[in-house]
């Protein structure tokens, strides 16, 4: 074990964390468990890079794409980053739309969401496939030096800004559940949607926020762990077990406890990888999972069963 | 002006098997209504449906004369029309302010915050720890915060399902109380009951159903210390 394990597992939880807010937002407000939420995260990434480099290509001989200090990327990342998530938001609304939505009022059961969630994920996942052809990609050939931080643990820039960008989205978010009229409608909705209707709380706006955050989140997950490793098609359905097990760790509708729980996991896959060797990573996510399920089945932050 | 009207109304769960059959009930503005019944002649159901909560197969609904019969439940809220289920009214994981803030949402933005203040300083219960989750509060208490919120939202038509149902003989005086206010406000109050007595007393006027249908309509008066009431309950329960 090295405190540099500790670097390498909290950046890594940062993309399953954000992934999982989504996650349990939609299991707290839907009732299903969204299968969709890794091909999210993938599609965010490709969509963020498509933005990137249509702005490169447009710009191409005007300004040089020069990264900004310290960090690996230029300032067209960012702004396609916006763009992206935007994207994602809309492929989110639109595959609520075409398929969820209609389920949803025909009244079918969560195991009926939940597999065509698990449809739709896999057409998500071949659409990126085809499009993109399954080689890597990446938002940056730049290479970054990793600074040391004292007690013998090292970051690079891009590595802390994940980590900052992260605190500063996980606080928002936070602030918005507890604190304003949409957070109180998203609350109370989770706890009973008829009732909320009744009271006059319109029910199809809470489910579109719901989308909206979850997505624009995944679209982040996606970007940050993108430019960390790399941009694959599989790169969501692989997060799928992390993204699940933080959820539950977390206890599910728990935004605090999704975020710490994604820490968890990434820090058990780093330790793994550590003590075991890179082949044990998903194990971790799994042996966390049982272990929740078994120990504590309502999470840490959970209301109890 | 008819407040609230159903005309052949026709709700349920099941649309072969539909619990509320042919009801047409005109409620003008400002009346008392009191629907009665034995256990299972579809009192909830109706209020329900009416409310948005359960599906009408057939018929129609309106309020203040205009049509709501397909409005989601969210649109009626806001149109006036206030609903206080019997069980389930409040929501436990929120808090008693964050309830009473959702009920002021109804208003227009400038009112709320001093209606907010205004009901907690009505309900000295709820006062006392407003911060606290509904959750934690006794059976009463949560009855009273639903009656709470429903009267801060300032609805034209109110429906209420057992209001009393569970609370202590002083609380349901309570509960009686504050429906004796909100309808001297001018407030239309539909009423189902169990407690007959308590509800004829503040009604205007009584309707009994009966296996899905309307069964007898009369002046509440007419009803207090009539046999027929007993004789409608007890036939239903025969039959
Ligand atoms: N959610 C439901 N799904 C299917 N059937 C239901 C449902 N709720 C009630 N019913 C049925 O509808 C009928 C009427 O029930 P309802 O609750 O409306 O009666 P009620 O007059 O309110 O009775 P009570 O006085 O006991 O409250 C009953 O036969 C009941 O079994
Ligand atoms: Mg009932």
């Amino acid at each position: 074990m090295t405190p540099q394990l500790l670097v390498n597992g909290l950046v890594a939880g940062t993309t399953i964390g954000l992934g999982a807010i989504g996650l349990s937002l939609t299991y707290s407000i839907l009732r299903f468990a969204n299968f969709t939420q890794g091909d999210l995260i993938a599609w965010g990434a490709y969509l963020t890079l498509t933005v990137a480099s249509a702005i490169a290509g447009l710009l191409a001989g005007l300004a040089p794409a020069t990264p900004l200090a310290p960090f690996s990327f230029g300032w067209t990342l960012p702004v396609a980053l916006l763009a992206g998530m935007a994207l994602t938001v809309l492929l989110a609304l639109a595959l609520d739309a075409v398929l969820f939505a209609r389920l949803r009022a025909r009244g079918a059961d969560a195991i009926i969401l939940v597999m065509a969630g698990f449809g739709a994920s896999m057409a998500l996942r071949a659409g990126l496939e085809f499009i993109y052809t399954s080689a890597p990609a990446y938002f940056t050939h730049e290479l970054q030096i990793a600074r040391p931080l004292g007690l013998g643990m090292r970051a690079t820039p891009d590595q802390l800004l994940v980590l900052g960008l992260t605190a500063v989205l996980v606080l928002a978010l936070h602030l918005l559940v507890t604190r304003t009229a949409t957070g109180r409608a998203m609350r109370a909705v989770s706890e009973n949607p008829a009732l909320a209707a009744v009271y006059g709380l319109d029910v199809a706006r809470v489910v579109r926020v719901t989308w909206i955050i979850g997505a624009g989140l995944a679209c982040v997950a996606g970007v940050m762990s993108g430019l960390l490793v790399q941009i694959r098609p599989t790169m969501g359905f692989d997060l799928l077990l992390p993204l699940f097990a933080a959820t539950i760790l977390g206890g599910i509708g728990s935004i605090p406890g999704a975020m710490v729980g994604g820490l968890v996991i990434g820090l058990s896959e780093a330790l793994a990888v550590q003590l075991l060797g890179a082949e044990w990573r998903a194990a971790a996510a799994f042996v966390v999972l049982v272990a929740v399920l078994i120990l504590r089945p309502s999470g840490l932050f959970g209301r109890g069963a | 002006m008819t407040a609230l009207t159903l005309r052949d109304f026709v709700a349920g769960y099941d649309p072969d098997l539909p619990i509320v059959k042919d009801v047409t009930l005109d409620v003008p503005e400002g009346q008392v209504l009191t629907i009665l019944g034995p256990n299972g002649a579809g009192k909830s159901t109706l209020i329900r449906a009416v409310a948005g909560m359960v599906p009408i197969f057939s018929g129609e609904v309106r309020l203040s004369g205009r049509d709501v019969t397909r409005a989601p439940a969210h649109a009626l809220a806001r149109a006036g029309l206030g609903f206080v289920p019997q069980t389930e009214n409040v929501f436990t994981r929120l808090s008693i302010r964050e309830n009473l803030q959702i009920a002021a949402e109804l208003l227009p933005r400038s009112a709320r915050a001093a209606r907010v203040a205004a009901m907690l300083a009505m309900f000295p219960d709820l006062a006392a720890r407003p911060e606290a989750l509904a959750g934690s509060l006794s059976g009463g208490q949560r009855q009273m915060l639903a009656a709470a919120r429903a009267l801060l939202s300032e609805p034209r038509v109110l429906i209420l399902d057992e209001p009393s149902a569970g609370l202590s003989p002083k609380l349901v005086a309570q509960v009686f109380d504050s429906l004796r206010r909100i309808a001297q406000g001018g407030v239309t109050l539909v009423l189902v009951e169990q407690n007959v007595r308590a509800a004829l007393a503040l009604a205007d006027r009584a309707v009994v159903l009966v296996d899905g249908r309307l069964a007898h309509d009369a002046p509440a008066a007419e009803l207090v210390g009539n046999p027929l009431l007993g004789q409608l309950f007890l036939g239903a329960r025969a039959a």
